[in-house]
């Protein structure tokens, strides 16, 4: 992986908006499968423009957390505000509405397989956000371009390999113009030679300012680009704080036994 | 020449070709409003079962259990020989299109709802959150993987059922089976029961050979 810049957290970044208010707040969240509990009173503020990675042992409620906040898991209690407004009070066209300004991106990319990558992109555009085709295709090609796939704006999406599939997903959510983006393990279905790709373009979604909360096990991409790391463990934030400080001189027991269980096993 | 007067008597085609090729009109339209009445109904019932309110989807299982297990002759006879007793007196043809489309919509009911549930989860969450409806997710979304998984086994379905527009000819519908049946016994020659077999074969072979190019046309790759 190429030795990029070491972006220091508050770096001033070009399209970052000054906001008064963080751009998502999960105040006291929790969530229960049955008797189950999977979160306990979950706080995290996202500034505008911040990177959020978030770490922590599988079953830690990562992915939970993350669903909670576009409604694809209903939370059992607590607050979720997007930019000042209740994404936990919507319901029916106004949930579907707060959902095309929270882009999420899966494991699994999820790309619809009997459509062009085109169509893909276009979908939503055109079916949530009403958006004119014309304009919709010229967006979807500008987003492709983005992700460098414009020349595969044709193929199906079972002609592409995991990276390009995974690009094609983030193009999909950023030709909403999402306010915040949700990755939770982007990479971690790909083969490790096309890893790099997808976190290139995540990178520069950060550099674009894009306010973004990163679910992954790439560590070496968190040092590099995360503003902020949280730690999650038994569907508790644990810890948080600068890259360097949740690595170089982490403060709680549990923090230091999961780092040291990743470093052993090679993640 | 047993085998060719038996069952290629040219005096005998001649004279009953003009009811026979009524006779295929008659099947041609049955099968039609069978088929398209029969899959719009189980796609509707797949697609109302989606919702997952047991009110809904109790009486649908019911009814495609009912279709599935029920000898389509047996109903038939019922239909037309039973109700009348209740004051209720439908036509051979009607009861023929209720039938077997109820019949073919249970089992294309069946078909759809399989492929909608083998539709990974996945691709549900993916238009959800970017703001599809559930609608719009079920139509342009779910629906489109479902349909295309379902081609196979609903053509040969729907040409199953199509072929059993021969049973109309127990209750004097007169379609391929009852025309040529009856020419049979009049002149005492196989032939057209021969030009029976000629007249299905020239309305489904090219269905199945369509069929094929449906497939190809649905197929991508994954
Ligand atoms: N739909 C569900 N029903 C019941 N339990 C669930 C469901 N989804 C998740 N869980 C449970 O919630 C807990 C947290 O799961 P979650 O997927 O959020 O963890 P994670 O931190 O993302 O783990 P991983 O790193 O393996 O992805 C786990 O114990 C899981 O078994
Ligand atoms: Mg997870």
């Amino acid at each position: 992986m190429s030795a990029a810049p070491h972006a220091a957290p508050g770096t001033h970044r070009p399209n970052s908006r000054v906001h008064d208010r963080p751009m998502l707040e999960i105040n006291k969240l929790e969530k229960q499968f049955g008797d189950v509990r999977v979160l306990t009173s979950i706080d995290l503020n996202v500034e505008a423009g911040e990177l959020v990675f978030v770490i922590g042992p599988s079953g830690s409620g990562k992915s939970t957390m993350l669903r909670c906040c576009n409604r694809l898991e209903e939370p059992t209690s607590g607050s979720i505000l997007l930019d000042g407004e209740h994404v936990t009070a919507c319901h029916g066209r106004a949930l579907d509405r707060m959902r095309l300004k929270i882009g999420m991106v899966f494991q699994g990319f999820h790309l619809y397989p009997h459509k062009s990558v085109l169509a893909n992109v276009m979908l939503a555009q055109v079916k949530a956000l009403k958006r004119d085709k014309a304009v919709a295709q010229a967006r979807a090609m500008e987003m492709l371009d983005t992700v460098g796939l414009a020349h595969k704006a044709d193929a199906m999406p079972g002609e592409l390999s995991g990276g390009q599939q995974q690009r094609v997903a983030i193009a999909r959510a950023l030709a909403l113009d999402p306010k915040v983006m949700l990755f939770d393990e982007p990479t971690s279905a790909l083969d490790p030679e096309l890893v790099g790709s997808v976190l290139k373009v995540m990178k520069q979604l950060r550099e674009q300012g894009m306010t973004m909360v990163v679910v992954s096990h790439e560590m070496e991409f968190a040092r590099e680009a995360a503003d902020r790391v949280v730690f999650m463990d038994g569907g508790v934030v644990v810890e948080s704080g600068p890259p360097e400080q949740i690595f170089g001189n982490p403060s709680s027991e549990r923090l230091r036994a999961f780092l040291s269980r990743l470093r052993k096993g090679g993640e | 020449m047993r085998f060719l007067d038996t069952f290629f008597d040219g005096a005998v085609m001649a004279k009953y070709l003009p009811d026979l090729l009524s006779a295929i009109v008659t099947t041609l339209w049955l099968s039609g409003l069978i088929v398209v009445g029969g899959l719009a109904l189980g796609l509707a019932l797949a697609c109302l079962r989606t919702l997952g309110r047991w009110y809904l989807t109790m009486p649908i299982v019911v009814f495609a259990d009912l279709g599935r297990a029920l000898p389509p002759l047996v109903v038939i006879l019922i239909f037309y020989f039973g109700l009348p007793g209740l004051g209720i007196s439908l036509s051979g043809p009607l009861v023929l299109i209720l039938v077997l489309g109820g019949v073919l919509a249970a089992f294309a009911e069946e078909i759809f709802w399989a492929g909608l549930t083998a539709v990974p989860k996945g691709q549900w969450e993916a238009g959800r959150a970017t703001g599809l409806s559930f609608a719009r997710t079920l139509f342009d979304i779910a629906l489109p993987q479902a349909v295309r998984m379902g081609i196979p086994p609903l053509v040969n379905r729907a040409l199953a059922i199509t072929k059993m527009t021969a049973l109309g000819s127990v209750i004097g519908v007169k379609e391929i089976l009852a025309v040529s049946s009856s020419a049979q016994s009049f002149s005492g020659s196989a032939t057209p029961l021969t030009m029976a077999a000629l007249a299905y074969l020239a309305i489904f072979l090219p269905v199945v050979i369509l069929s094929r190019g449906l497939e190809k046309r649905y197929s991508w790759a994954v």
